[in-house]
């Protein structure tokens, strides 16, 4: 097994490790981080389309590889984004949580 | 199977497994900073990928910038003590989840082991990018960032504006204009100041240096520009420089710099070269150093912007 497949099987895995996060936590940041998680595997599996696409003397194919280098700032931008609006929430509503009845429960009453 | 084959796996191990630390972890906080580890692993596969620019930016902003992000973040919502405990999924749920994610995991790692033959790669026309029009480039990904995909990479730098307004508008009304709130609230302490003194000037040469090489080597606007922003936020950390106002004029002037010096180097091209981002044959290094100057001022901008969030009242006491 090339380093290569070995990659691609890496990003496989995270994206099914973070689609699971993304989907069982309620809290939103860790909703982030495991969205992240899923981002981070698709580059992989990006680069090691990169790294197949050798040719004309490079050892990787630099078009996909610059894609993932604005793939990766991108990313964080839309996470600073996002870190952002889930303070402002918390600093609103004083709890961060996405489920809608909270906001109809009055406050300090917590979730049964 | 040779001793980097061995690593290679174990490589592999390792970042699954840090990667199911960030979802199964108990509290928020490990959580978080199991995501920077990560972030730091991940450039090692891209230099097992033959990646190093990737690595660099994967290291320096996936890593640094957004592990910075997530532990301001992390530690403010953590000292928010009235969030409501939540309601768990059930087991069922947890189960099927897995299952689906399985799936989906499973699916995508059988279209790995099934890529077509031969690979398709555009590597041919990124050479010609990087050796066409008197470029003289001998690092393709900066030809690529710069000349083949030169819209892209200008959208990219737009992007980036658009999430220093995005993050800017979420601030309340009243606070419109005042500074960001900062790093820390405490009072600087030694060891803090004296690495933020001794670290700075090294770090900002060292980013200025990454800038320059970009051109042959691995590194650029994109890297230098994070260790930039990196130097910039550990001197707002340690309290040497205070985050500025929002509405300062140098900070938006320097924000837009890179775009729309990107943006009239395109236009320019369209009169004198013939067509959108054509470069000039004979001035086309020079022409992409200068872009890459005012990208590299830009992305130092705005990424410790983002990291600091909108601006706060309290800010001015």
């Amino acid at each position: 097994m090339t380093p290569s497949v070995l990659a691609g099987l890496v990003g496989a895995a995270l994206v099914g490790v973070g689609l699971y996060g993304l989907i069982i936590h309620p809290h939103p940041l860790r909703k982030l981080l495991a969205f992240n998680l899923i981002g981070s595997g698709v580059f992989l599996v990006f680069g090691i389309i990169a790294r197949r696409g050798a040719a004309a003397g490079f050892a990787f194919d630099p078009v996909p590889q610059a894609l993932v280098i604005t793939g990766i700032v991108v990313a964080f931008a839309a996470s600073a984004v996002a870190v952002a609006l889930i303070l402002r929430l918390a600093a609103e509503a004083g709890s961060v949580t996405l489920d809608p009845e909270a906001w109809a429960r009055p406050k300090g009453e917590d979730v049964k | 199977m040779s001793l980097l084959t061995y690593l290679d796996i174990g490589l592999a191990l390792l970042i699954v497994g840090v990667a199911v630390s960030i979802v199964a972890a108990q509290d928020l906080f490990a959580s978080v900073v199991s995501y920077v580890a990560y972030g730091l692993l991940l450039a090692f596969v891209w230099i097992r990928l033959y990646a190093p620019d990737v690595a660099l930016t994967e290291a320096a902003v996936g890593g640094g910038v957004t592990g910075v992000l997530l532990i301001t973040a992390g530690k403010r919502l953590t000292a928010l003590k009235s969030v409501a405990p939540e309601a768990q999924p059930g087991l069922a749920f947890k189960l099927l989840i897995g299952v689906l994610a399985t799936l989906v995991a499973g699916a995508l790692g059988a279209v790995i082991m099934s890529l077509p033959e031969p690979p398709p790669s555009l590597a041919p026309k990124a050479a010609a990018a990087a050796a066409g029009a008197g470029a003289g480039l001998g690092n393709p990904i900066t030809a690529v960032l710069i000349s083949y995909r030169s819209f892209d990479t200008m959208l990219e730098k737009i992007v980036l504006i658009l999430a220093v307004l995005g993050v800017w508008s979420v601030g309340s009304d009243k606070a419109w204009g005042h500074t960001p709130a900062p790093f820390r609230r405490s009072k600087p302490y030694a060891p803090m100041v004296f690495l933020a003194q001794m670290l700075a000037p090294i770090g900002v040469l060292i980013g200025i240096h990454i800038f320059w090489v970009g051109a042959d080597a691995p590194g650029g606007a994109f890297q230098g520009g994070a260790l930039l922003a990196a130097m910039w936020m550990v001197t707002m950390m340690a309290r040497l420089v205070e985050p500025p106002r929002v509405d300062a004029r140098w900070l938006r002037l320097a924000l837009i710099a890179g775009p729309a010096v990107f943006f009239m180097a395109g236009l320019a091209g369209e009169l004198v070269a013939g067509a959108f981002f054509a470069y000039p044959p004979g001035f086309a290094k020079p022409i992409i150093l200068i872009i890459e100057a005012f990208m590299l001022v830009s992305i130092t901008a705005a990424l410790p912007m983002l990291v600091a969030g909108p601006p706060s009242e309290r800010s001015e006491q």
